[in-house]
């Protein structure tokens, strides 16, 4: 007779300084003890990473285990005790911060990492202030690697962090390590520079100053810092970053505390793409075309002067018609859809279209489960991705996607008109010429069958009739599906969602009273004023009615703004209260971290229009938490609880499509195309990407 | 690159050795005998192995800078290793040491005029028992003496003319 096989455990109990600890089995003790708020302190190990038990910062007493043991490396078994503060724990953490010291310059005082540097805080903590090394220390002059990584040798503890993060998290692996023992450092891929995604992930990762900068370093201290957690501006993917603030001016954007759907994750747009928020361009002053040339007026004069203009136009029944901007807030571009709806009475208002969600939602229609958050990646077996390059345009999902792939073995599949990053990981990838990608599927379909899910994420490529062939197509594969219609900036998906469209309403509600789209607006020449608020549609496209009054928004003088009649200083997103949508519907707030003198948030600026021509009432107060209330309440999808927002979390809509026939106008979704340098007109205005000479990915030409 | 027919089929072999899909596995072999080769470790020569063992440039510099043995430099037709490490030192490596580098000339990991010498103070090389030990290309010659040391230099700079 056989006795059935003992289940395997699926909680391990063990004791730490005379607590008693549970864990999932084969959780690390180091993890497990940071869960029930016991440090141990670690250099080299980093959560989501491989193992490297380099340092010998974590070494604990394990009873019965006759030497001190790594908790990075061992996992919990049952009826373990631990000890994590003893006198030889001590005075081995003490010989380590010695020996780590022998090398390392005492330059703290000037040290970019003095306040926040872990070796600090560990000498701090153990008191290895003394060494009784008299030796001359080993030293190599510090390097500048690219516009933004420096890196200083002798400060570096040869923790292999960057070195992980470059090539697991990013899946660039730009950073290695040559030579061998005190001569070991950190080594570029280009000899002496380093050709990469500058993400920065590696010196955010480094525990101390060795790896810096271009933008922060010698700047400020970190304790003389603000710190404002917002969302970027750049791309949809909608990570949270921190921004560092002194005196009105923006030092660093980092996410140490992983707050965000992002955690750490940022791009270099993210990280350092700030740079545009002070750049010396900014307007700052409204102005009025007076005799053929922008002058620089009030305020009130400039207000005045656009109230009376549109009240005049719309008393004369004229034609008006409103471009919104992607990076807009949802307050803003609900309000802005009510003035030009109520207000004006003309539903002549668009964005620009990077990406078809309106027809995803259609065919999606009556299935809430089927749009994919940024977590379902992370999740999900497989994924696949057709027609984008993930890794240039849509860094944090590429990088969920890398995630997935090494903490959970998902499979990725890729079609796209050119090689892509995502190869070097892929289970399949295929590569067809521009617009074909839907047809080489195909090629997938029997190996898709035979995955458990599948996440679908798809770029401008697949549109119109596209998406919902797609849809079908996927709904024979007999195995559940989500989807994320890629598009490109970060609310891009809030101006669908807030029914910045000429055939819909908030909440993809039919418009009974359809209007003009972007380009039919730009192309009709019966338009007596085009409004244009945060975007740039006259950059390669000429206005064809000669006589319309242009009122822009804008924070520089941009191609749209240059030949307005009006133009409007707005403040950026870093500037605003409010909140945004993600590619992936979450929908996160905004929170002002600096002021521009003399610039308005969008929303206080249509407010004012509102208030000069006597429509205030109807339209409503111009503050952001009012509207908010307004779409909490009545845009459908975005009943989404408080307390994730207000804690500056993401809450997930869940937009819902009642089956709404709507032309999308395939012809005006395109993406921009834009890769990890490059943000639209914004990212003219970035020094640091018009610095980084990195040729963007093998699927662009510069 | 090409290499010799015979350094070529080396590298097969090696490749034959190691389990499918585990081409790196392969690196430092086809380091030294590539090395063997070139009398050194060109930048060639790595974007060669990387491409071979299906690994980043980098990860080959990698290797190459960790392993002394490895050299960026160009080497003598012979390079010869004097070990200097505990045993040897305590029966007088460090003394073949200081010979040799007066006789020849140079000093660690440099290499003599017309090329044929090239010299390295190695540690232990694993020959403890029989120390103090000079290294010849592959070739280990053990309770080296003053004499001894003369001798093979005679005889590798004989060879020659
Ligand atoms: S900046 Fe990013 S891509 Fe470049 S080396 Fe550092 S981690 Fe790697
Ligand atoms: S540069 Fe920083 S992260 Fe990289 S190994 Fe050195 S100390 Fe660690
Ligand atoms: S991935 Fe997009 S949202 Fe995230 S930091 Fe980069 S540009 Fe910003
Ligand atoms: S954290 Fe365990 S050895 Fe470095
Ligand atoms: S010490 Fe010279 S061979 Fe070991």
């Amino acid at each position: 007779m056989s006795t059935p096989a003992a289940a395997p455990p699926t909680v391990i109990n063990f004791t730490v300084d005379g607590r008693q600890l549970s864990a999932p089995p084969g959780t690390l003790l180091i993890d497990a003890c940071k869960r029930a708020g016991i440090e141990i302190p670690a250099f080299c190990y980093y959560e989501g990473y491989s193992l490297q038990a380099a340092c010998r910062m974590c070494l604990v007493e394990v009873e019965k285990m006759p030497k001190l043991q790594t908790a990075c490396t061992l996992p919990v078994m049952e009826g373990m005790i631990v000890r994590s503060e003893t006198e030889q724990l001590t005075k081995a953490r003490k010989g380590t911060l010695e020996f780590l010291l022998t090398n390392h310059p005492l330059d703290c005082p000037v040290c970019d990492k003095g306040g926040e540097c872990e070796l600090q805080d560990m000498v701090f903590r153990y008191g290895a202030g003394e060494s009784r090394f008299t030796e001359m220390k080993n030293h190599e002059p510090e390097r500048q690697w690219s516009p933004v990584v420096f890196y200083d040798p002798a400060r570096c503890i040869l923790c292999y962090r960057c070195v992980r993060a470059c090539n697991e998290g990013m899946g660039v692996g730009a950073l290695g390590i040559t030579n061998r023992g005190v001569l070991s450092e950190i080594a570029p891929n280009g000899g002496d520079h380093l050709d990469c995604d500058e993400c920065g992930a590696c010196i955010d990762i480094c525990p101390v100053g060795a790896l810096t900068s271009n933008t922060y370093r010698y700047k400020t201290r970190p304790w003389e810092m603000q710190h404002v957690g917002t969302v970027c501006t750049h791309c949809s993917n909608g990570c949270k970053t921190t921004l560092g603030v002194r005196n009105d001016e923006i030092m660093r954007g980092n996410n140490r505390d992983r707050s965000g759907i992002n955690g750490e994750f940022l791009c270099v747009k993210g990280r350092y793409g700030f740079d545009f928020n002070a750049h010396e361009e900014r307007l700052t002053s409204p102005m009025i075309r007076i005799n053929g040339k922008l002058e620089e007026v009030s305020w009130s004069k400039a207000l005045g002067f656009v109230a009376e203009k549109f009240k005049s136009v719309s008393a004369a029944g004229g034609k008006f018609g409103v471009v919104a901007g992607t990076h807009l807030t949802n307050e803003e571009l609900f309000y802005l859809q009510k003035f030009s709806r109520a207000g004006l009475k003309s539903s002549n208002i668009d964005h620009v279209r990077s990406g078809d969600f309106v027809t995803l939602l259609d065919a999606v229609s009556g299935n809430l489960t089927s749009l994919a958050t940024a977590d379902d990646l992370y999740n999900t077996k497989a994924a696949l991705v057709i027609g984008a390059d993930l890794s240039q345009q849509h860094p944090f999902l590429a990088f969920q996607l890398r995630a997935d792939v090494r903490h959970h073995k998902a499979k990725i599949f890729t079609v796209t008109p050119g090689p892509v990053r995502e190869a070097k990981y892929s289970a399949a990838s295929v590569v067809v010429p521009e617009g074909q990608e839907f047809d080489a599927l195909n090629n997938l379909t029997e190996q898709l069958k035979g995955e458990k899910e599948l996440v679908i994420l798809f770029g401008d490529s697949i549109k119109g009739q596209r998406v919902r062939d797609l849809v079908a197509w996927a709904g024979t594969l007999g195995i559940p599906v989500k989807y994320v219609c890629l598009v490109d900036y970060s609310n891009s998906r809030g101006a669908m969602d807030m029914g910045v469209m000429p055939n819909l309403l908030p909440g993809y509600e039919a418009d009974p009273h359809p209007g003009m789209s972007v380009k039919q607006m730009l192309a009709s020449d019966a338009l007596d004023v085009l409004w244009v608020v945060g975007e740039n549609p006259l950059r390669e496209t000429k206005l064809a009615s000669k006589n319309a009054f242009v009122v822009a928004h804008s924070m520089f003088l941009d191609e749209t703004a240059s030949t307005a009649d009006v133009v409007f200083p707005s403040a950026s997103a870093y500037e605003k209260n409010g909140t945004v949508t993600n590619v992936t519907g979450q929908v996160q707030r905004l929170k002002a971290a600096v002021r521009t003198m003399g610039t308005k948030t969008d929303l206080e600026i249509l407010g004012l229009i509102a208030k000069e021509m006597g429509m205030a009432v109807e339209i409503g107060v111009w503050s952001h938490d009012v509207v908010f209330k307004e779409i909490h309440k009545s845009v459908r999808g975005y009943n989404v609880p408080l307390p994730i927002l207000i804690t500056g979390g993401a809450a997930v809509t869940n937009p819902v499509n009642g089956r709404v026939a709507v032309d999308v106008l395939v012809d005006e979704i395109r993406s921009a195309g834009d890769t990890l340098f490059t943000s639209g007109s914004l990212g003219r205005y970035s020094k640091l990407l018009t610095s980084v000479p990195e040729f963007p990915g093998a699927l662009y030409k510069r | 690159m090409t290499f010799t027919p015979e350094t070529e089929k080396r590298l097969q072999d090696i490749w034959s050795r190691y389990p499918a899909g585990r081409k790196r596995s392969a690196v430092i072999p086809m380091l030294m005998y590539a090395q063997d080769e070139l009398g050194m470790v060109t930048q060639e020569l790595i974007a060669e192995v990387a491409q071979r063992c299906e690994v980043s440039p980098l990860q080959v510099e990698e290797v190459v800078g960790y392993y002394s043995m490895l050299n960026k430099q160009k080497m003598g037709k012979h390079h010869v290793q004097v070990c200097t490490n505990i045993a040897c030192l305590l029966m007088g490596g460090e003394e073949l040491w200081q010979h040799t580098t007066k006789r020849l000339g140079i000093g660690h990991k440099q290499i003599t005029a017309d090329g044929l010498i090239s010299l390295e103070e190695v540690e232990c090389a694993g020959a403890c028992s029989w120390a103090p030990c000079v290294v010849d290309g592959y070739e280990y010659h053990h309770h080296m003496t003053i004499e001894k040391l003369d001798q093979l230099l005679d005889s590798i700079q004989k060879k020659v003319q």
